[in-house]
């Protein structure tokens, strides 16, 4: 492989591993806690989307958004069910992170009973997987929607936070809860928007994941999900943008150590890594000291 | 007993203490006062280990302390309170002032296992300490109830016995009084003249409360924005313009 | 006995069941004294695979096995404890998850890697394959015996000097520091004790189950060992072996609902952690959740939580 090639593998990857853990940072960086479940919530995504086009034979481009909308909704149940009651009880951190690995572990075994633990893939036709003629790389149509669509929906995602109403109320909150009710911001209903966008978000990185490796079983979300924390402990745990950043490291990270003949050993570098960062700069490669936060 | 030479801590670029000189003779009573955010609790927070100096040294009996870990600096014999109650609050007020004798005691977790003679004995001292302890602060009758459930004033004279549990020869105490009507002030005035007359210990007391200050403090250190700006007897500290300023100038803020 | 048979707690079960609560209790030590930590799945891996190695390969007795896992894994506790437990409670769960998957990774990859720098072939770990055809060795009051020694050393623990230091720091770091407790000397000592307990459960589990593999010690063993300990409460250490041994037996008892299985453990562990958050073993909970559910106003919460 030619490093031009490498580059262009580790930009599309990096795209889905950022989109992944902005869902992450989200919710860290809004309340504070650490969402297990939200490799779960992923794989949701890519069923309902892979359902959408089997079913309903929606186009994949359809498929997204609706896969987007299904994966929000269950991030909104998620908050519901596993975070809201605890945070009620003001219920420290780690009991918050107990509960979505519970969530997680429902999650998956709910979708092994519908979808089994066989691959499924999209069907033939419905992806273009032809390479594209006349570069110095290879790239397929599939890989180019993938960079797209990640890349249009960070940019809403950064366009709200920072342009609208709700992106304000949110950061408010994620400043100070008490200040930000006082100020007449629906604090629970920013958490539910919150999951909402986090869920939304995963579901959007599981349809392109799937669409990417053609294969999708209950347990995908493992392969992304440890990967997504480093990525957020690498942007500086809750920085959105250096959740982005940090995806394109651990893709570039990854990439190019297959490349260089470590394939085997590709995850230990990126959990290697996780662990220096954590110990040597807590804060993350990105971040200051004081966390800006969403 | 204690000293401190150019103490000081900058949190990023806010200069929590500037310069601060002071000396806490040993068996005296040193008050340090000064307006909120003036720095007092971070002092505290140096000496007792929790936090270190920037620059600057702080003695204790000659030996310098600013870079020691907090367990070795009580172990050395310095103990203190903290300015919002911080008892281990899922534990009987007994087990409080049993684990405040940790530095007192040596058997080890294999000791503890085989029953050893060592182990027994000294069970039966941090229990007999312990238990003189709650007698003298008037706390026996609650001595099996978890410290977090006691009545406020109970958690405070906890505190204070905790921390003489570690058998300190220099007491910290940040803000004693602090939701005290003024007889319970009086009488931990009192109490605290007393553990200095019978018990030789020396005293570091922050206080809001001029008149506990007039009771029992020898001596008054006024910091302001991290700066010493006056010290002094209590009456001298009274008429010190500086000081009245100080104190004055916020209140017309 | 037949009794128990029938509803399918056999002995093997009961085996598994003696086996999780000692992990239930390696998991208890760390949380009781504030730490966050998951990385008792990759210490058991560390215990099984040599504890397997030592039989097997160099033709060792059990107990020898058993004692050389518990000190490899205890010994390779330190350099991960000291700059690890300086982290806090979020942080430290996902450094201690990164330090699983290195050593899952790192097991997956020995032979090629110990071949690489020996320049002979090496087979030890055997890849991601694992090892096959370890005797069955391991028998019931071998477990027994272990889960009485290490009940014993917890009872001794909890009236010690250590015991004490061990619950002030979790209370309350920087007054235990102000007390004279080496904050730092109490978390690395707890570390260590928890990895030599997950050990001896990987080496014992080795000796029943008969083969091992890199994947049997991934994300999943360390969230069970987690749920045993959470499930049945970290008040008192009796919680996390009655944790072990319900979530052990429980599965087997319903096994005609196979494939609901997981189900009910994620619906089990999300239902205590929200409603019972001192776990099974916690009389204080229970009563509150009594008066709850009686109407009555709750009292102060008298529950011991993770934190």
């Amino acid at each position: 492989m030619n490093i031009t090639q490498q580059v262009v593998n580790a930009i599309w990857l990096g795209g889905v591993y950022s989109l992944f853990a902005l869902g992450y940072a989200l919710v860290f960086s809004i309340l504070g806690v650490l969402n297990l479940a939200h490799s779960a919530v992923f794989m949701w995504g890519a069923f309902i989307g892979l359902v959408m086009v089997t079913q309903f034979s929606f186009s994949v481009w359809l498929a997204i958004p609706v896969a987007m909308l299904g994966a929000g909704l269950i991030g909104v149940l998620l908050d519901a069910v596993a975070f809201a009651p605890l945070r009620r009880r003001n219920a420290p951190r780690i009991a918050q992170l107990i509960s979505s690995i519970g969530a997680a572990i429902l999650l998956v075994n709910i979708a092994q009973l519908i979808f089994g633990t066989q691959p499924q893939r999209f069907p033939l036709g419905s992806i273009p997987t032809d390479t594209i003629e006349g570069l110095p790389f290879r790239i397929t149509p599939i890989q180019i929607i993938i960079l797209l669509v990640s890349v249009a929906l960070m940019a809403l995602l950064q366009y709200m936070v920072i342009r609208t109403r709700a992106g304000q109320a949110m950061r408010a909150v994620a400043f100070n809860q008490r200040v930000a009710s006082l100020l007449g911001v629906n604090v629970s209903g920013i958490f539910r928007m919150t999951f909402f966008l986090a869920g939304a978000l995963a579901g959007a990185a599981g349809v392109l994941y799937g669409l990417a490796y053609n294969s999708m079983t209950p347990f995908m979300g493992d392969q992304v999900a440890l990967k997504g924390l480093t990525v957020i402990v690498l942007g500086g745990m809750g920085n959105i943008q250096g959740a982005v950043v940090g995806g394109f490291v651990v893709a570039a990270l990854e990439v190019f150590s297959i490349a260089n003949g470590g394939s085997n050993y590709r995850d230990a570098f990126v959990f290697t890594l996780l662990f220096l960062i954590l110990l040597f700069r807590p804060q993350g490669l990105v971040g200051q000291k004081e966390h800006t936060r969403a | 007993m204690l000293e401190l030479r150019n103490v000081s801590r900058l949190f990023g670029g806010l200069q929590a203490l500037n310069q601060v000189n002071m000396l806490v003779p040993t068996g005296k009573v040193v008050g340090l006062i000064g307006p909120n955010g003036a720095g007092k609790t971070t002092l505290i927070n140096n000496i007792s280990g929790l936090d270190h100096p920037t620059s600057g040294e702080i003695l204790f009996n000659g030996t310098p302390i600013h870079t020691r870990a907090p367990h070795h600096i009580a172990q050395l014999g310095i103990a203190r309170t903290y300015q919002n109650i911080r008892l281990f609050g899922e534990m009987t007020a007994l087990e409080n002032l049993l684990i405040s004798q940790h530095g007192r005691g040596s058997a080890s977790i294999l000791d503890a296992l085989v029953f050893t003679p060592r182990y027994l004995r000294e069970e039966r001292r941090l229990r007999d300490t312990a238990s003189g302890l709650l007698e003298r602060f008037n706390l026996t009758p609650v001595a099996k109830l978890r410290a977090g459930n006691l009545p406020y004033g109970d958690q405070r004279r906890l505190e204070m016995a905790r921390a003489l549990g570690t058998q300190p020869k220099l007491l910290l105490l940040d803000e004693p009084t602090a939701g005290m009507n003024p007889v319970e002030t009086e009488a931990l005035g009192e109490q605290i003249l007393r553990l200095v007359r019978e018990d030789g210990l020396t005293v570091l007391v922050i206080e809001h409360d001029m008149s506990l200050i007039h009771q029992v403090c020898d001596e008054i250190y006024v910091l302001n924005f991290g700066q010493i700006i006056a010290q002094g007897t209590p009456d001298e500290i009274k008429h010190n313009p500086q000081v009245i300023e100080a104190y004055l100038g916020q209140d017309e803020d | 006995m037949e009794f128990l048979r029938s509803i399918g707690i056999t002995e093997i079960v009961m085996q598994f069941m003696l086996i999780n609560a000692i992990l239930g209790l390696s998991m208890y030590l760390v949380l009781y004294t504030g730490m966050f930590s998951l990385a008792n799945a990759g210490f058991m891996s560390i215990g099984a695979y040599t504890g397997v190695i030592l039989t097997q390969n160099f033709n060792q007795p059990l107990w020898v096995g058993l004692i050389g896992g518990m000190v490899v894994a205890g010994v390779l506790a330190v350099p991960i404890g000291l700059p690890v437990l300086r982290l806090k409670d979020i942080y430290l769960a996902i450094a201690t998850i990164g330090f699983g998957e290195v050593v899952r990774i790192l097991i997956l990859n020995f032979d090629t890697l110990a071949g690489s720098i020996t320049g002979e072939s090496v087979r030890l770990t055997r890849g991601a394959l694992g090892i096959t055809g370890i005797p069955k060795i391991t028998e019931t009051w071998h477990l027994l015996a272990f889960l009485v020694v290490t009940g014993f050393i917890m009872i001794r623990l909890h009236r010690s000097r250590f015991g004490r230091a061990m619950a002030a720091v979790r209370q309350d770091e920087p007054a235990a520091a102000n007390m004279g407790i080496n904050v730092v000397y109490t978390k690395n000592m707890v570390f260590i004790m928890s990895a030599v307990l997950a050990a001896a459960a990987g080496v014992l589990k080795a000796h029943l189950t008969r083969t091992i593999s890199p994947g049997d010690y991934g994300f999943d063993q360390a969230v069970s060992i987690l749920a045993f300990a959470v499930l049945g409460g970290t008040s008192t250490w009796v919680g996390p072996l009655v944790g072990g041994f319900v979530l052990t037996a429980l599965p087997e008892i319903l096994r005609d609902f196979k494939q609901y299985r997981g189900i009910v453990n994620g619906s089990i562990l999300l239902l205590v952690i929200v409603y019972l958050p001192g776990g099974m073993v916690n009389p204080a909970g229970w009563s509150q959740m009594w008066a709850r559910l009686r109407g009555k106003k709750q009292g102060d919460t008298l529950t011991t939580e993770v934190s």
